[in-house]
């Protein structure tokens, strides 16, 4: 009886959580970039969460389709959600290319990796020009930080309701909130892109000088893919609540 | 399971179900919830009165939701993950819904305090 207990309690334990095993199967770097991103996760929420916060307390608000329907780079006016669709449909896309730059790490193909690498890394600098070109046309409008434009001009922007437009005053604040928020909030997107940007070129000149091949494993590929679909699905949240409720 | 099955498989990662051909059919769904979302804010919501316009914002609240499913799930692969992993980020995440109801709640408060 007592050997039994002495043996039971000197056994190696092999299950998940009784140590000596990663419980998360995952390596170190990938799991510490899924705790990044959460956190991330959180500073975003505050963003739009206080967005959401200022927007239902304000009597009006400016109308998105008023707001968003020029496209930038061309001479077309009335066009609500054609520019900022194509601006979704470039970020997905190089979600999918990085993807399928992963799938193609998980075989060791060097050459599918790059070229995968190269369409997402284009896809991201595409995003940006199209973000430049909607804060200059904006900017042109007379929005920027703690900038609205003119009472003349701003009328534009506000649907009317019952066919009376919002007091003047109540249009200068609410102008005011959305252009703060606004920059804010796609400002940091875009930041978030631009770093996305920047780390995935490292990571393609670390394919190319082929670090991963002798590591024999890619698998940083999937880290940076992991904040790249993150930053995709940041702008997944921030178009539904800019350009669409 | 030994000690080296483990290593290949931190070093590999799991990676069952994410070939091409499944890669594409995510996009196919995220583009296409992308256009129902479209078709809402373009075709049906300049028409509707004031009582149906109501489920509109939910209507985009609850399709976005659907695509950060499928980008989370399948293209960050968390789906085919440990569920003690899936667990450590989904369940933070709950903690956000808090903080919108705590807003909502004041943001109502401000209203009172303008009118």
């Amino acid at each position: 009886m007592s050997t039994a207990v002495a043996q039971h309690v000197d056994e190696v334990k092999t299950t998940p959580w009784s140590g000596g095993r990663s419980p998360f199967n995952v390596e170190y770097g990938k799991m510490m970039m899924w705790f990044f991103l959460l956190s991330d996760a959180f500073t975003f929420s505050t963003l739009l969460i206080s967005y959401g916060a200022l927007r239902f307390s304000a009597p009006t608000w400016p109308a998105a389709s008023l707001v968003f329907q020029s496209v930038p780079f061309t001479s077309i006016n009335h066009a609500p959600l054609v520019f900022v669709g194509m601006m979704t449909f470039i970020l997905i896309m190089s979600s999918v290319t990085m993807v399928l730059a992963v799938e193609a790490g998980h075989r060791n193909s060097k050459k599918e990796v790059i070229t995968w690498m190269l369409f997402t890394i284009l896809g991201g600098l595409m995003f940006l020009g199209c973000q430049a070109g909607e804060w200059t046309h904006l900017h042109s409008e007379g929005f920027w930080w703690g900038h609205v434009p003119t009472t003349e001009k701003l009328k534009e922007f506000f649907a009317s309701v019952n066919g009376h437009l919002p007091p003047g005053d109540q249009q200068v604040r609410t102008a005011h909130q959305f252009a703060n928020l606004f920059f804010t909030i796609t400002g940091f997107h875009g930041f978030h892109v631009f770093s996305g940007v920047i780390i995935n070129i490292i990571i393609t000149i670390n394919v190319l000088i082929g670090t991963y091949a002798k590591r024999g494993s890619y698998l940083m590929v999937e880290k940076v893919g992991l904040y790249w679909h993150f930053v995709d699905l940041v702008w997944v949240f921030v178009f539904t609540f800019f350009y669409l409720v | 399971m030994s000690s080296e099955d483990t290593d290949i498989h931190a070093e590999h990662g799991e990676h069952e179900g994410m070939d091409k051909k499944r890669i594409w059919k995510i996009f196919w769904i995220l583009a296409a919830i992308t256009t129902v979302e479209f078709i809402i804010a373009l075709g049906i919501a300049p028409h509707l009165n004031g009582t149906a316009h109501a489920f509109i914002n939910p209507a985009y609240i609850v399709l976005t939701l659907c695509k950060a499913y499928f980008i989370v799930a399948f293209f960050m692969h968390l789906k085919f993950e440990k569920a003690g992993l899936i667990m450590a980020i989904i369940v933070p995440i709950l903690f956000i819904i808090g903080l919108i109801l705590v807003l909502t709640n004041e943001s109502h408060y401000w209203i009172d305090l303008r009118l």
